[in-house]
């Protein structure tokens, strides 16, 4: 892999972290702001790949293995979230962040 | 190499962006799927077998139907006038944070020396991650396993816990 290929690798997670960033912050839906993370999460995936591809350490794949983990994670916590979202509506028959701004159950 | 590099990349940027600019929820997790199945594909060019088709089981397969599940169990009727000036002015400074955020990774993209030596990665193999996972990883793994479990149970409990149910009936 030359030169040119990792930095458009890098430069297109950068872009999908920063579209991810863009969506948590001005979105008002709360499963768009899930989303959004998750393809926060998915990018730094996609840093380890092709870190892993270029600097190999023959011995053993601990980018591949990080990654593994990462997914696990971020699907508990798309489980966990989307759980608090149907919570959520529940409660106050909305998905609008921003009226949910009471703590009193 | 190169093309279907570039297209995979160009497929992914542009449903991903159009996905979460959507209006119609529904619309945007579908458009997901195909920024998950680009991000497959590039799993895939970068001889990651294993990774893409974890990608493809736990994005396109499951999360994306838990996504339309909550999508459609939480469907209002639609108000008519949503954007309003407040969620502009939050849209603008969501946009500046993000473009300045681009333009510093970018900058240390470009501006930083590649390392020098280079050497072909061998791939990593289903034997090696297996091997690995159950010898140096096998507490994490556990851990994970158990974090899984934990999860699915507290979702559970708390989507199925209805206090306003108990009340109305």
């Amino acid at each position: 892999m030359n030169d040119q290929t990792l930095n458009l690798c890098l430069l297109f997670s950068s872009a999908l972290f920063c579209i991810g960033l863009i969506t948590t912050l001005s979105r008002s839906s709360t499963i768009l702001i899930l989303l959004g993370i998750e393809l926060m999460l998915n990018s730094a995936n996609i840093n380890f790949i092709v870190f892993e591809r270029t600097q190999p350490d023959v011995s053993t794949s601990h980018g591949t293995l990080f990654v593994l983990f990462t997914i696990a994670i971020a699907a508990s916590e798309a489980a966990v979230g989307l759980a608090l979202l149907i919570a959520l509506f529940k409660h106050q028959r909305s998905v609008v962040i921003d009226e949910a701004s009471q703590l009193k159950g | 190499m190169n093309a279907t590099l570039l297209i995979t990349i160009g497929v992914t940027l542009i449903s991903s962006a159009v996905a979460l600019s959507l209006r119609n929820l529904i619309h945007s997790v579908l458009l997901l799927v195909i920024t998950w199945i680009g991000i497959c594909a590039f799993y895939l060019i970068f001889n990651a077998e294993f990774i893409a088709f974890t990608q493809l089981l736990v994005y396109v397969g499951a999360i994306s139907m838990v996504a339309l599940f909550a999508v459609l169990l939480t469907r209002v009727a639609p108000s008519t006038n949503q954007r309003n000036k407040q969620s502009v002015t939050r849209f603008i400074y969501a946009l500046i944070t993000g473009l300045s955020l681009f333009s510093l990774m970018a900058f240390a993209v470009l501006h930083t020396d590649s390392p020098k030596e280079k050497v072909e990665a061998l791939p990593a193999t289903v034997y090696s991650i297996g091997k690995e996972l159950t010898e140096e990883y096998a507490p994490a793994l556990m851990i994970t396993g158990s974090l899984l479990t934990l999860a699915i149970l507290g979702s559970v409990l708390l989507a199925a816990h209805s206090p306003q149910s108990k009340e109305n009936s």
